[in-house]
């Protein structure tokens, strides 16, 4: 007879690990790559190849000569931050600007902390912003290049919705005559619309989201509560003045609401750990998302309200703990 | 602890900024080009070496109770001659740091070192220890606010490198941020390699 074996529990292993999810998340990626390499030709595909090569890169050298520990390349994650990256940037960006944001995304927002699981911040996020503000005109110069399937908008504007509003907004000019001078067809931002390389179709974006919910990837906490807390304060607001605040079906279709919500703010690594504090997080982004938009100088504020709800995480996992089984 | 150990125990051991980490408003604030760190630092040196020579010589009358009041009015009346010098000779620089040149009456290294230095010691060791402390903090500002301008405006010393815009983010506050904690990160890897 075998020998019986003792062993502390748990006894009984999931097959989840990092790599798994992180080839789910690439997965659920690839309906937005689809449609942005569709509208944006090779432009967008060499974005995004440049993102992961460089990312994967700038982690393998940082490990294997810097640190001089384990290699961890092979879990995805690197390569899930540079497609990430990719899909926040405008699809003619120059190819250097992906190399400096993957080096401060992985370099200094990831490997900097210690690595995967100890970053405070969502890498992909630090490193768009971080090339925002160092290189404002390139990171919003939205101008649709040419597809190789031929022109698909009709409307290829160099200024997203979002950016068009802002700026007739601080004209003096009223939404009612900015939505009578250009034609925001809420049908075609559901399918493409001018933006960054991942965030123009909302479409496919929820596709992404049903697969990883379905996948049960992610929790429905957080995308909900964001998009809910825009869709209801912004609602707000135009309830208020609806020629100074724009409706909150626009608000969701435009910018990287869909994007961050589904996938930026979702990273297991810089997200709250229960449910409830989920709800609190996503909340929070939601406020200062539409704050930011609505009040700031930016026309989209939601990758800098990700980034700020990251820093109270710690904070939201030490009050909001789940009750422990058996306890009152 | 010979007067040539004081001062190089104030640019590395005690360095103010990357061992003591203090100062660190004017460290942040200022550093956006070499050359403004370095004229902060320099001004922030002057300061230290005169107040510390000044309050170590009249210690001993101040009461311990008023002491502190008594140490901030000595330094806010060499901090108002640096003011007033700077203005006169480098007008530009003095512009270019504006509320920072008042503002090191109140910075904490050198209320510190009157505090925990030039009060117990001699003048000469006072003057010492200041020039010390302030050519640690000038040295650092100038690393810092090289690094920063260099990434950030493609530069070095005001003289530009390539024609072309550098990464803005170095030259605002966040970049202060990050390249302070690299460069401390490499300071004291340095430090404890040496010793």
């Amino acid at each position: 007879m075998k020998k019986l074996l003792v062993s502390p529990s748990p006894h009984i292993h999931g097959k989840d690990n990092t790599r798994n999810l992180m080839r789910d998340v690439i997965i659920a990626l690839l309906p937005s790559l689809a449609v942005s390499i569709y509208f944006f030709g090779f432009s967008a595909l060499r974005l995004t190849l440049i993102g992961v090569a460089a990312c994967v890169a700038v982690e393998y050298l940082i490990e294997k000569y810097m640190l001089r520990t384990k290699v961890t390349i092979g879990d995805y994650s690197a390569a899930v931050t540079g497609i990430l990256l990719a899909m926040n940037l405008p699809p003619n960006a120059p190819w250097w600007i992906m190399v400096i944001g993957s080096i401060v995304a992985i370099g200094i927002a990831k490997m900097t902390f210690g690595g995967l699981g100890q970053n405070l911040f969502n890498p992909a996020l630090v490193g768009r912003v971080f090339l925002l503000v160092s290189f404002p005109v390139i990171m919003t110069d939205w101008t649709m290049p040419d597809s190789w399937f031929g022109s698909a908008i009709d409307a290829s504007s160099g200024a997203t919705p979002l950016g068009i509003v802002k700026e007739a907004l601080s004209k003096g000019e009223t939404l009612q005559q900015i939505f009578a001078e250009h034609d925001f067809s809420y049908t075609q931002m559901l399918f493409a619309r001018v933006g960054s390389v991942g965030e123009i179709s909302a479409l496919a974006l929820l596709i992404g989201l049903v697969y990883l919910l379905v996948r049960k990837v992610i929790a429905p906490h957080i995308p909900i509560a964001i998009l809910g807390t825009v869709a209801v304060f912004s609602g707000i607001l135009w309830g208020v003045d609806s020629t100074r605040y724009t409706d909150p079906l626009f608000n969701l279709l435009t910018g990287g609401v869909l994007l961050g919500s589904i996938f930026m703010a979702t990273d297991y690594v810089t997200s709250p750990m229960s449910h409830k504090g989920m709800v609190i997080y996503g909340i929070g982004i939601g406020i200062i998302t539409v704050l930011i938009r609505q009040f700031g100088s930016y026309p989209e504020g939601i990758s800098f309200a990700i980034l700020i709800m990251n820093a109270t995480v710690p904070l939201i996992n030490m009050y909001v703990k789940p009750k422990r089984f058996g306890r009152k | 602890m010979s007067n040539l150990s004081l001062i190089t125990k104030g640019i590395i051991k005690e360095n103010p900024t990357f061992v003591l980490m203090l100062g660190m408003c004017p460290t942040l604030g200022t550093t956006t080009s070499a050359m403004n760190g370095l004229g902060m630092g320099l001004a922030t040196m002057v300061v230290l070496v005169l107040s510390n020579m000044a309050i170590s010589s009249v210690a001993s009358f101040i009461p311990a109770k008023v002491r502190i009041p008594c140490y901030i009015v000595i330094i806010a009346a060499f901090v108002t001659i640096v003011q007033f010098v700077m203005q006169a000779y480098v007008p530009a620089l003095y512009e270019t740091l504006g509320l920072f040149i008042p503002l090191i009456v109140v910075n904490c290294i050198v209320l510190g070192r009157a505090e925990a230095f030039a009060s117990k010691n001699s003048v000469i060791r006072s003057a010492f220890d200041g020039l010390g402390i302030g050519l640690g903090f000038a040295c650092s500002l100038t690393v810092l606010g090289f690094v920063r301008e260099l990434f950030g405006g493609l530069s070095v010393f005001g003289h530009k490198l390539a024609d072309a815009d550098g990464m803005l983010a170095f030259v605002l506050a966040p970049g202060a941020f990050i390249v302070l904690g690299y460069l401390m990160v490499l300071f004291n890897k340095a430090k404890t390699k040496i010793s």
